[in-house]
C-alpha cells in the first residue's frame, strides 16, 4: 500500500477533503448500499409519518423499557456490521495462499479485523448488556424507573453517538488500522498519522460517557429503590450480578477514559505518555488499557451468569441451588478481576515472579467460576427440565464455555502463554468464552425476555434452527482455529505462506457460513414471531412460570410496571406470592408519578457527535461551537423544570381493568 | 443431602470420555504439524509439555462436570416423569464444600506447577540444560544474537562474529542461545515456534530470551504482535546446523560476496519500511550500532537515551533543556529533520549546542540475565536463586550522580517491569 499524502488541511473543513471518500470498491458499492437503504428508510419514515411517533415515544422517553428495547436495537444493528467484518476476515484468510493476496489490501484488512474487535465489545456486546440489565432490573426489584430516567436516556445516546462515528470511519477517512486495543507507539501519531486512531479514541470516549453514566444509574437503582422486604439477600440473582458488573463499570471505565485522554494529549498536542520518546513508554499504556479490559470481560459475562440463573431456576421448576454461594462467587470474581491484567501480556519481560502472581491469581478466579457452574448443574439436579428456547442455550453455554474457561486457564499458566500468546488458540480461547457465555447468554436472555417485553413469545421453529446453526457453527469456526493456534500461527494475519494451512481456515470459514445461517435463521424467527404475534399471544404476563417479579406484572408491563409496589418476602418473591396466593390488587388505585420524557438526552448526544467529528477531523471551529453547544445545552436544560408528571388515576383503573379481563379470559 | 446415584457411574463415564477426549485431540494434532507441542528446541518442548500436563490436570474436574451436564440435562428432562422432582432442595452444605473444595484442588496443583515452571522457564534466564538429559557445561559460552525488529523484518546482528543478517536466522545445535530483542519503533513480538516461546520486541528497551535448538533443521519465525501493514511478511527462515557447519556459514557471510559493512548509513537505509525484503547478508557490523539502537540514536546529531537519563539523574538542563526538546525527539525523525526545516541561525545555534552535549555514546547494557538453576531436577525448582542480586537503590543513585555525561551509568533500559 502506497502511503497516501492526507496533510491537507483548511479552516473551514480541517482534514476533511475528496480523499476521504471511499477509494476501495467495496466500500464504495457498501457505501452506495448503505446510502440507498438509508434514504429509503427515512422516505418511509417519512410517508408514514412515523417521524413524530419515533421522537416522541422512543427517542425522547425516559421509560427504562424502551431504552432497554433500543439499546438492543443498537445491538443487533451494529452485530449485523462486526459479523459482516469477520465474516470478511475469514474469506480473506481462507484465500490468501500460495501466494495470493486475497481481495483485501493491508489498509483494508487491517481496519476490519480492528473494526471487528471494537464493534462486537463496545457496540454489540455492551449495548445488548446495557440494555437487558436497564429493561429487566428496575422490573425485578420491583420499581417503576431507574433512579435517574433522563440520565438513562442521555447514556443510551451517548453510546449510539459512539456507534455513529465508528459507522462514520467506514465512509469517512479510515478507522484505525492498530489492533481493537489501539497499543502506541503504533497509535501514536508517528506512526498512524490520519484519522484511524482519531476515530477510535472519540468514538471510545463519547460512548464511554454513556457507559459510565448508566453504570452510576444502576447502581444508584439497585441500591436505593429496591422493593420494601428485598434486601440484599433476597435480590435476584440476575440484579445480584447487575449490580456487581455496574460497579465494575464505574471502578473501570473512568481508566478506559483517563489512557484514552493521555493517547490523545500524544496525538494532539506532542505529549510523551506513550511515545518511544522522552522516557514515555508504551508499557504503561498497555498495562493501563488490560486494568480496564480485564475487568471487562468480566461487565459482559457476569450480567450473563445472572441470566444462566434465572433461565436455570426457571426451567428447572426449582429454587436456584446455593443462592449465597452464586452471590459470594460473583462478589468474588468481581474483586479478582482486578488482579488479573497482567495475564495479557506475560510476554512483556516482567519477572518470573510478578508473571506467576498473576497467572496463579487468574486460576484463581476459576474457583468462583467452578463454583457458579456447579451450582447451576445441581439445580437442575432433581429439577424437571423443560427445554424450552433459553434453557437449550444454557445447557449449550455450559458446554462451551467450560472449555473456553479451560484453555483460558491454560493460557494463564505464563511458560504456556509464551508459546500461545497472540495465536489463534488465544483467539479461539476468547470467542469460546464470549460467543459461548456471553452471545449465548443474551440468546437465551432474548428468548426468555422478549414475551415479557412484547406479550408473545419468539417461534420456536426458527429459534431451534437458530440454535442448531450456531451451536455446530461456532464449534466449526473455531476448532480448527485451536488448532492452527498448536501450529504456531499467529493472530492478525491477511496472508500466509504454508499452504498446508489453508484447509482448517477453509474449515473455519464454513463454520462462520453456518453461524450466518444462525444468524439469518434469528432474524427469520424475530420477523415469523411478529408476523404471526397472535398466534403466539400471551395475556398472564408469566409464560414460563417464572420467579421473580417481572412476571407478576403484564406483558408487555404498563409504563409505570406495578400499580403497587409488591412488597417482598423471600427470595424468588414471585415464586412465593404464587404460592401463598397473594390476590393481585383490582381496586384503590392512585395517580402514579412519573418522570417525563425530553429531547435533551438526544440533542446532547448529537452535539457530543459533532464535536468528536470536529476533533477527528481537525475541524476546530465546529469542535469550539458544539463544545460550548454541549456545556450550554447542559445549563439550558437545567431550567427545565418540567420533568415530571402524574398517570391519572383513571388511566391506572382503566389499565388494571384490562388486565382482569384479559387475566379472566385466559382462565376459563 | 446425599450425593446424586449416578455418581458411581458417572466415574467410568468420566473416565472413558477423557480417554477418548485425549485420543482425539492427539490424533488431530498429529494430522498437522502441531509444531507447539512437537518443536525442535528444549525450551519450547518443555513449554509445549506444560501445556499438555496442565490440560491433563484440568480435564480432571472439566470432563466429569461436562458428562454430568449432559447427564443431568438428558436425566432430568421433564418428560421423563420417573426421574425424582424435589422443588424445595436448593442447599446441601456438604455438596458446596465440595463444589468450592474441588476446583480449588485442582488450582492448587496447577498454582504450585505454574510457580515453577515460570521461574525456570523464565526467558531471562539462562537455560541450565541443552535437553532432558544434558545439562549445560559449566563453561559453555552462550551464543549471542542481538534482534532489531524493523518494519517489517528482522535484523540479526551476531556481535562475537561481527556479522549480520536480514530475515535469515542461523544458530548451531545443541548450544546455549541468548538473544537480546530490540525493536526500531512499534511493539513486535519474537517468535520461534520451534525454538522457545515469545518475547515483545519494543523500541528503546531490551528484552532477553534463552533457548536451544537441539535438532538441525529449518522452520519459521515470526512476529507474534501485529506491527503495521507489512506485518503478514514479517517472517525469517530459521536453520539450526551443527557447529561446524555453522563455523563455515560465518566464515561464508564474513568473506562471501554479500552486501558489505552494516553501519549507521547502511541501517539507517534499511531501517525504512519496506515488505518482504530478502535474506540479505553482511560481512561486518559497526561494533556499537545494536546499543545505539536500543537508546535511539543512530541518526546523526541524535542524544542517547542513556545519555538524556544521565543528565536527567544528575538533575536535568533546566530550562536550557526545554528549547531543545523538539530536536531530540526520536519519533518523528529527530533533531536533524527539524532543524532542516528551520535553518535559522538560532535553531542551528541550538542545535550546535546540543551536539555538543551529547556524545553520541550509548554506552555498554548491563546484563540483567538470570542465572539457570542449580539443580537440574525438572520442575522441582531446588536451588532457584532469586533473579538478581539486591542492589540499594540509593547506591544506584549516587553512582549516576558521580559518572561524567559521557559514560552514563544508566547505559540503558532493560524492559524488566
Amino acid at each position: 500500500m502506497e502511503a497516501v499524502d492526507h496533510s491537507h488541511w483548511s479552516p473551514l473543513l480541517g482534514r476533511l477533503w475528496w480523499d476521504a471518500l471511499p477509494q476501495e470498491p467495496i466500500v464504495l458499492a457498501t457505501f452506495v448500499v448503505v446510502a440507498l437503504g438509508g434514504v429509503a428508510m427515512v422516505a418511509g419514515l417519512t410517508y408514514f409519518k412515523l417521524w413524530g411517533y419515533l421522537w416522541k415515544e422512543w427517542f425522547t422517553s425516559v421509560d427504562h423499557k424502551k431504552i432497554g428495547i433500543m439499546y438492543c436495537v443498537l445491538g443487533l444493528v451494529m452485530f449485523l456490521r462486526g459479523f459482516a467484518d469477520a465474516v470478511m476476515m475469514r474469506i480473506q484468510q481462507s484465500i490468501a495462499f500460495n501466494g495470493s493476496e486475497g481481495y483485501l489490501t493491508a489498509h483494508h484488512y487491517d481496519q476490519v479485523f480492528t473494526a471487528h474487535g471494537v464493534i462486537m465489545i463496545f457496540f454489540v456486546a455492551m449495548p445488548f448488556v446495557t440494555g437487558l440489565m436497564n429493561y429487566v432490573v428496575p422490573l425485578q426489584i420491583g420499581a417503576r424507573d431507574v433512579s435517574f430516567p433522563f440520565l438513562n436516556n442521555f447514556s443510551f445516546w451517548m453510546t449510539t453517538a459512539g456507534a455513529v462515528l465508528v459507522m462514520a470511519s467506514l465512509f469517512i477517512g479510515e478507522f484505525a488500522q492498530t489492533g481493537w486495543l489501539a497499543y502506541p507507539p503504533l497509535s501514536n501519531l508517528a506512526y498512524s498519522p490520519w484519522v484511524g486512531v482519531d476515530y477510535y479514541i472519540w468514538a471510545l470516549q463519547i460512548a464511554g460517557v454513556g457507559t459510565l453514566l448508566s453504570g452510576v444509574n444502576l447502581i444508584a437503582t439497585i441500591v436505593k429503590m429496591r422493593a420494601p422486604g428485598m434486601t440484599m439477600m433476597r435480590m435476584p440473582v440476575f440484579t445480584w450480578t447487575a449490580l456487581c458488573t455496574n460497579i465494575l463499570i464505574v471502578a473501570a471505565f473512568p481508566v478506559l477514559t483517563a489512557v484514552m485522554a493521555m493517547l490523545s494529549l500524544d496525538r494532539y498536542l506532542g505529549f510523551n505518555f506513550f511515545s518511544n520518546d522522552f522516557g514515555g513508554s508504551p508499557m504503561m499504556y498497555v498495562n493501563l488499557i488490560w486494568i480496564w479490559g480485564h475487568p471487562e470481560v468480566y461487565i459482559l459475562i457476569l450480567p450473563m451468569f445472572g441470566v444462566f440463573s434465572e433461565v436455570t431456576s426457571t426451567f428447572c421448576g426449582k429454587r436456584l441451588f446455593g443462592y449465597s454461594s452464586m452471590v459470594y462467587a460473583t462478589l468474588c470474581i468481581t474483586i479478582l478481576s482486578y488482579l488479573v491484567w497482567l495475564h495479557h501480556f506475560f510476554t512483556m519481560g516482567s519477572g518470573a515472579s510478578v508473571n506467576s502472581f498473576f497467572g496463579i491469581t487468574t486460576m484463581v478466579i476459576s474457583i468462583p467460576t467452578g463454583a457458579k457452574l456447579f451450582n447451576w448443574l445441581f439445580t437442575m439436579y432433581r429439577g424437571r427440565i423443560r427445554f424450552e428456547l433459553p434453557m437449550m442455550w444454557t445447557v449449550a453455554f455450559m458446554m462451551t464455555f467450560t472449555i473456553g474457561g479451560m484453555t483460558g486457564v491454560l493460557l494463564a499458566v505464563p511458560p504456556a502463554d509464551f508459546v500461545l500468546h497472540n495465536s489463534l488458540f488465544l483467539i479461539a480461547h476468547f470467542h469460546n468464552v464470549i460467543i459461548g457465555g456471553v452471545l449465548f447468554g443474551l440468546f437465551a436472555a432474548i428468548n426468555f425476555w422478549w414475551p415479557k417485553a412484547f406479550g408473545f413469545k419468539l417461534n420456536q421453529f426458527w429459534g431451534k434452527v437458530s440454535f442448531w446453526l450456531w451451536v455446530p457453527g461456532f464449534w466449526l469456526a473455531f476448532t480448527p482455529l485451536y488448532i492452527l493456534g498448536l501450529m504456531g500461527v499467529t493472530r492478525r494475519m491477511r496472508v500466509f505462506d504454508d499452504p498446508s494451512l489453508q484447509i482448517w481456515f477453509v474449515i473455519a470459514a464454513l463454520g462462520a457460513a453456518m453461524i450466518a445461517g444462525g444468524i439469518g435463521a434469528m432474524l427469520v424467527q424475530f420477523a415469523v414471531s411478529i408476523w404471526k404475534r397472535e398466534e403466539l399471544k400471551d395475556v398472564s404476563g408469566d409464560p414460563w412460570q417464572g420467579r421473580t417479579l417481572e412476571w407478576s406484572t403484564s406483558s408487555p408491563p404498563p409504563e409505570y410496571n406495578f400499580a403497587f409496589t409488591p412488597i417482598v418476602h423471600d427470595i424468588d418473591a414471585w415464586d412465593d406470592m404464587k404460592r401463598c396466593g397473594v390476590e393481585r390488587p383490582t381496586a384503590g388505585f392512585r395517580p402514579i408519578h412519573m418522570p417525563k420524557g425530553t429531547g435533551t438526552g438526544i440533542i446532547l448526544a448529537g452535539l457530543s457527535t459533532a464535536l468528536g467529528f470536529a476533533m477527528i477531523w481537525y475541524i476546530w471551529w465546529l469542535a469550539a461551537v458544539s463544545f460550548l453547544g454541549v456545556i450550554g445545552y447542559s445549563i439550558f436544560h437545567t431550567f427545565n423544570y418540567k420533568r415530571d408528571y402524574h398517570i391519572p388515576v383513571e388511566t391506572v383503573e382503566a389499565t388494571e381493568a384490562e388486565r382482569s379481563r384479559q387475566l379472566a379470559a385466559a382462565g376459563a | 443431602m446425599r450425593p446424586p446415584e449416578s455418581r458411581p457411574k458417572l466415574r467410568h463415564l468420566s473416565a472413558l470420555a477423557k480417554i477418548a477426549t485425549a485420543l482425539s485431540l492427539t490424533g488431530a494434532l498429529t494430522a498437522c504439524n502441531a509444531i507447539v507441542l512437537h518443536p525442535s528446541g528444549d525450551v519450547a518442548q518443555q513449554q509445549g509439555d506444560l501445556v499438555v500436563a496442565s490440560t491433563l490436570l484440568m480435564l480432571l474436574i472439566i470432563v466429569p462436570v461436562m458428562a454430568a451436564t449432559a447427564w443431568f440435562a438428558w436425566h432430568y428432562r421433564a418428560t421423563n416423569k420417573s426421574a425424582k422432582y424435589d422443588p424445595h432442595w436448593d442447599h446441601s452444605t456438604q455438596l458446596e464444600l465440595l463444589i468450592w473444595a474441588a476446583p480449588l484442588l485442582i488450582i492448587i496443583c496447577l498454582g504450585a506447577l505454574t510457580w515453577v515452571s515460570t521461574h525456570l522457564l523464565d526467558p531471562y534466564r539462562t537455560i541450565g540444560r541443552l535437553d532432558a538429559k544434558t545439562p549445560v557445561a559449566a563453561n559453555a559460552k552462550p551464543l549471542e544474537v542481538e534482534v532489531v525488529a524493523l518494519d517489517w523484518k528482522w535484523l540479526f546482528i551476531y556481535p562475537e562474529q561481527g556479522i549480520a543478517t536480514v530475515n535469515e536466522l542461523v544458530v548451531p545445535t545443541n548450544r546455549p542461545l541468548q538473544f537480546k530483542i530490540t525493536s526500531a519503533n512499534v511493539m513486535n513480538s519474537f517468535y520461534v515456534p520451534a525454538m522457545a516461546g515469545q518475547i515483545y520486541a519494543m523500541p528503546g528497551m531490551e528484552t532477553r530470551l534463552h533457548a536451544v535448538m537441539n535438532k538441525a533443521g529449518d522452520s519459521v519465525g515470526f512476529s507474534a504482535n501485529y506491527s503495521g501493514a507489512g506485518f503478514s511478511h514479517m517472517r525469517f527462515a530459521t536453520h539450526a546446523v551443527a557447529d561446524d557447519q555453522f563455523a563455515n556459514w560465518v566464515k561464508s557471510v564474513q568473506t562471501g560476496a554479500n552486501a558489505g559493512t552494516l553501519d549507521r548509513t547502511v541501517y539507517l537505509q534499511l531501517e525504512k519500511p519496506s515488505e518482504k525484503v530478502p535474506v540479505t547478508r553482511y560481512s561486518a557490523v559497526s561494533p556499537d550500532l545494536y546499543n545505539a539502537i536500543v537508546n535511539m540514536c543512530v541518526q546523526p546529531g541524535k542524544m542517547c537515551a542513556s545519555e538524556m537519563m544521565a543528565i536527567d539523574a544528575r538533575g536535568g538542563l533546566g530550562k536550557a533543556g526545554i528549547r531543545n526538546v523538539e530536536m531530540l525527539s526520536y519519533d518523528r525523525g529527530g533533531r536533524e529533520s527539524v532543524a532542516a526545516a528551520n535553518p535559522t541561525a538560532a535553531v542551528q545555534r541550538e542545535l550546535a549546542w546540543v551536539r555538543a552535549l551529547c556524545a553520541q555514546n550509548p554506552g555498554v547494557v548491563a546484563d540483567k540475565s538470570v542465572k539457570a538453576p542449580a539443580s537440574m531436577q525438572t520442575l522441582s525448582g531446588a536451588g532457584i536463586s532469586e533473579p538478581q542480586a539486591a542492589v540499594s537503590f540509593f547506591a544506584r543513585d549516587k553512582e549516576a550522580l558521580a559518572a561524567p555525561v559521557s559514560t552514563p551509568a544508566h547505559s540503558s533500559q532493560i524492559s524488566r517491569n
